[in-house]
């Protein structure tokens, strides 16, 4: 157990001072192989501790008697599992992807600490060694998303976002744990367990963790940081970002029920799932209605972490009335943060090869990328499916397997239980079918039809490692769905469920409530019944004359503009006036007339903005008292040196006042 | 499991299929006839779907410059979602299949397969008419998703299981429960749901070829020859198929239970006459009904929505 970790430490250490070494020419490749290493020396730990390893890593720190400790149980190891093998599909991607100032000795140095930071989380033993690597993550994420800061002005703002929020975030984490150390004495996690659950500190302390924990994890109200730093990061950063930093916060967040603090209130459990369902919806309706593409992925992230602390909530609410739909709502959520891990990973990375070919973000400027991009395309649109939640991927696995959680439920007469979980199961299915018209506006606008801009037109095929990498996760989102039975399997183990069985070939059964799935047989199933038609299609294909091509029809015209063309916003548009009350777009139409007559218009410009509304109702309100404050605050700070000394003193003499006492 | 009885399941599931698969063009033109006569013309005749697939099969196919292999896939993509969900929905016999049992969450992300495939077919040649086609019918497939979990759900609360045919079966058994109110609700909640999700009045005028009210005929404008044939046998097995699970989970009586030649017969008959009387009368309805404003859609599927859910909340307390 140690060795992995000792090799992680190594390899991060190797790739920061190749970063900052290596020369220009040859800097992503060595850099970028050593990251690679890091990460698959954190996945290699992860799977050792999934499997069971025990064995801790103690690293002395110059304070004494301050010990960093090491020690991934099974649900850590997990969690560095899909930490690294996202991180070393990053890697890969990174090689190819960076250049310019996103390959700058910085961000190449960012991104092992960043990576490390993020395997290391999980595997801390101890307060010390969590809180420390938690802000080794949140620093070098934090550098990444300013990577592009000197070309637009929105990354410094998204990176100022993202670092208060981190920050705050920090605080309240660190004001939980602070609260479960004073009640227990200790600052190792066998430790604070002991601390009572049912007492107001640790309800005190679960609020502070969840709030910490949750803006980390991009929960809605706390996930405004969420759409403004993924858009702004580089891509492989946005990739690791949102397929593993956030699963961090979901890490904590089962760190505290399921280890520190298990069996809280009722509270709790109803508290995590209304958040879990808050975020789904909203993060999936803004996500339908965002036309950059990035922002769309980043909303989509709000919706699945809605979606895993959902299921994470249902899990703590049936635990006391019904053992087995309890701990496959527990088992949903961990299916749900791996099969999320791989297809956001695919989605993100595909974004970026989208965005390096052709330079554009905005949906409504792309079209017609399947011709030019083809492997890409083939990623996107398995990362899609898998995000949209059909089988065979891992999401639909993921998704079937909370939803038989949830039928199975409650006997009659439960009242909590019969009615939260219709109302919770009405939250996924909205989600559920939102999600899908996104991910076809996503792929269907993006890939199908023709070019809406220039870049879209001329857009070549990325290179061949940035190719490798997309493909690997895309694959990886089919195979999660293939063989759903050895993953389930893995997954119980990590937090000893049991009644997970295997069915056919990789199919996975489950017990507790007698539900089978193999999706092979499915997959076999819809060939088998499609065959004749495919014969049949390639029989009359042979004795008809040969298909022809022509133009689309064009309503009488020969040949229509490409701007005729639906758009992602008009795509949205019949949803965007179904839920115009939740999402409060601001249009704005402009009519210049002819000067000679008011009544022939010579243009009519349209736009529409959909700002987010809890930024804009929870957060400016907050950021314009915080801005008096500081205004107010600069009167006593006015830069008067003297003045300060004068602060210095006076701060000494009640201190000694003080301890004097 | 013994290996002979796997087969027996699997011939009967084939049965099934080609069953269903004959049957859907006539459920079709069974609802164009009726309305034709009510609406006093003379109609094409039961067999014009059949006659118009066999053309379409002959026919040479055109296709939009530009488009992708998404043109030809996403027809059988469509026509195998349909063929899926009649393997696995409970029409002549009430038997699961080994492995696949016909668990309504997986039929129901089968027919979403060919949603999807509709809606990127739409978008495929890049044409003003099949985006908005496509817009429209996700937003109409997202809207719906609630209340056909919902009704699942409600359906499934009595019998402990989400398997269709355990839930045919247990009404077949029980005739009580059909007429306990959450049985009846969350029925009555799943036929709106079909009617939105296959296209037909009050949602969707399949009739129709104005631009203001088109869905599903505009995502098919740029499809021809035999790739038009496949979609449209795959939306006319859908609505079969939906229509058939609705009529079995009202009146489950003739469902067979076994293998047996005398019961598959009795299925198969029964499961004709139910659906060719709920297609005349389907037609009949249309007549009778004008098309809702797009943007009026939305309240009638929040309607079956609150009457699922109404159904699902029955269960657990009448229960």
């Amino acid at each position: 157990m140690t060795a992995p970790l000792v090799a992680q430490l190594a390899l991060a250490l190797v790739a920061v001072l190749a970063a900052v070494a290596a020369p220009d020419r040859i800097r992503g490749a060595v850099a970028g192989t050593a990251t690679l290493a890091t990460a698959a020396a954190g996945a290699w730990a992860g799977v050792l501790a999934l499997g069971g390893a025990t064995g801790a890593l103690e690293v002395p720190s110059a304070l004494p008697g301050v010990v960093l400790r090491l020690a991934p149980d099974r649900l850590g190891g997990l969690f560095m599992l899909v930490a690294g093998v996202v991180g070393a599909a990053v890697a890969v991607y990174a090689i190819g992807y960076a250049h310019g100032v996103t390959a700058s000795r910085t961000q190449w140095a960012a991104l092992p600490v960043f990576l490390l930071g993020m395997q290391l989380v999980p595997a801390a033993g101890d307060l010390v060694a969590f809180l420390l690597a938690w802000e080794l993550m949140a620093g070098g994420s934090t550098v990444l998303v300013l990577a592009e800061h000197s070309r637009r002005a929105q990354t410094r703002e998204a990176a100022l976002w993202y670092a208060v929020t981190t920050h705050l975030s920090m605080l309240a984490i660190l004001g939980g744990f602070a609260v479960l150390a004073a009640q227990t004495g200790a600052t190792d996690f066998a430790g604070l367990a002991a601390a009572d659950p049912r007492s107001a500190a640790a309800s005190l302390a679960f609020v502070l963790l969840a709030v910490g924990f949750g803006t980390k994890a991009g929960v809605v109200p706390l996930h405004v940081w969420l759409p403004r730093a993924h858009p702004e990061a580089p891509s492989h950063a946005s990739a690791a970002m949102s397929a593993a930093m956030v699963k961090m916060g979901v890490y904590g967040l089962l760190l505290v029920t399921l280890r520190l603090l298990p069996g809280g209130p009722t509270w709790w459990a109803a508290v995590l799932v209304g958040v879990g369902a808050l975020s789904a919806v909203y993060g999936i309706l803004q996500a339908a209605v965002a036309s950059d593409l990035k922002r769309l992925l980043a909303y989509s992230t709000s919706e699945n972490v809605g979606l895993i602390v959902l299921a994470l909530g249902m899990a703590l609410l049936l635990r006391d009335e019904a053992d087995a739909p309890a701990s496959l709502a527990l088992l949903a959520c961990l299916l749900l943060v791996v099969s999320h891990a791989a297809f956001k990973t695919t989605l993100f990375l595909g974004a970026g090869a989208v965005l390096r070919a052709t330079g554009e973000r905005d949906l409504d400027r792309l079209g017609g990328l399947a011709h030019r991009m083809p492997w890409t395309t083939a990623a996107f649109g398995l990362g899609a499916l898998g995000a949209a939640a059909l089988p065979v991927t891992g999401g639909f696995v993921a998704e079937w397997t909370l939803l038989q959680a949830m039928i199975h439920a409650a006997e009659p007469g439960e009242r909590v239980v019969a009615a939260t979980v219709p109302l919770a199961l009405g939250v996924i299915a909205l989600t559920a079918g939102l999600a899908l018209l996104t991910f076809v506006k996503a792929f269907g606008i993006a890939f199908l039809a023709r070019p809406r801009s220039l870049g879209a037109e001329t857009a070549r095929e990325v290179p061949v490692g940035m190719r490798v990498a997309m493909v690997a996760s895309g694959v990886a989102v089919v195979g999660l769905g293939v063989a759903p039975g050895p993953v389930a399997a893995g997954l119980a183990q990590a937090v000893g469920v049991d009644g997970v069985g295997s069915a056919g070939l990789g199919g996975v059964t489950l017990d507790g409530v007698g539900a089978v799935l193999d999706p092979v047989a499915l997959a076999v199933l819809s060939v088998a019944v499609v065959l004749p038609a495919i014969v049949a299609s390639a029989v009359l294909a042979r004795r008809r004359p040969r298909t022809v091509g022509a133009p689309a029809w064009g309503c009488g015209r020969i040949r229509t503009s490409p701007r005729m063309q639906y758009t992602a916003t008009s795509y949205a548009e019949p949803l965007m006036r179904v839920f115009d009350d939740a999402l409060q777009p601001t249009r704005d139409i402009e009519v210049t007339h002819v000067a000679e007559s008011q009544y022939l218009a010579d243009r009519v410009q349209y736009s529409q903005r959909v700002d987010d509304v809890v930024e804009v109702r929870l957060y400016a309100p907050v950021i314009r008292v915080a801005d008096r404050v500081a205004d107010a605050a600069r009167r006593v700070q006015n830069g008067s040196i003297t003045r300060y000394l004068a602060f210095a003193f006076a701060a000494l003499v009640v201190v000694l006042v003080v301890v004097s006492r | 499991m013994s290996a002979v009885e796997v087969a027996g399941r699997v011939l009967v599931a084939i049965v099934q299929v080609a069953v269903v698969t004959a049957l859907a063009p006539i459920v079709m033109g069974v609802t164009r006839q009726t309305r034709a006569r009510l609406e006093g013309r003379a109609g094409a005749g039961v067999g014009q779907p059949w006659r118009d697939l066999r053309k379409l099969w002959r026919k040479r196919p055109i296709r939009a410059t530009g488009t992708t292999a998404v043109g030809v896939v996403a027809p059988l993509v469509l026509l195998a979602s349909g063929l899926v969900a009649g393997a696995l929905v409970p029409l002549v016999v009430a038997a699961p299949l080994p492995q696949v049992p016909g668990d309504l969450f997986v039929v129901v992300s089968a027919l979403l397969v060919g949603t999807v495939a509709l809606a990127l077919l739409g978008l495929d040649a890049g044409t003003a008419f099949g985006g908005m086609g496509s817009s429209r019918h996700m937003m109409i497939a997202a809207l719906v998703e609630p209340t056909v979990l919902m009704a699942v759900y409600a359906l499934s609360i009595p019998v402990g299981s989400s398997t269709l045919s355990l839930i045919v079966a247990a009404r077949r058994d029980d005739p009580a429960t059909i007429a306990s109110p959450a049985g009846v609700l969350a029925v009555v909640a799943l036929a709106v749901v079909v009617l939105a999700e296959t296209g037909r009045l009050p949602v969707d005028n399949p009739a129709t070829h104005l631009e203001l009210t088109m869905v599903h005929e505009a995502m098919v404008l740029e499809t021809s020859g035999p790739d038009l044939a496949w979609v449209e046998l795959g939306s006319w097995l859908r609505l079969t198929v939906l229509l058939g699970l609705v009529a079995n989970l009202m009146v489950p009586w003739g469902v067979a239970g076994g293998a047996s030649p005398g019961a598959l017969l009795l299925g198969v008959v029964a499961l004709a006459a139910k659906v060719v009387l709920l297609g005349a009368a389907l037609g009949a309805g249309e007549v009778a009904m004008a098309k809702l404003r797009l943007f009026r859609v939305p309240e009638l599927l929040a309607g079956s929505f609150a009457l699922a859910f109404l159904a699902v909340t029955a269960s657990y307390l009448v229960a």
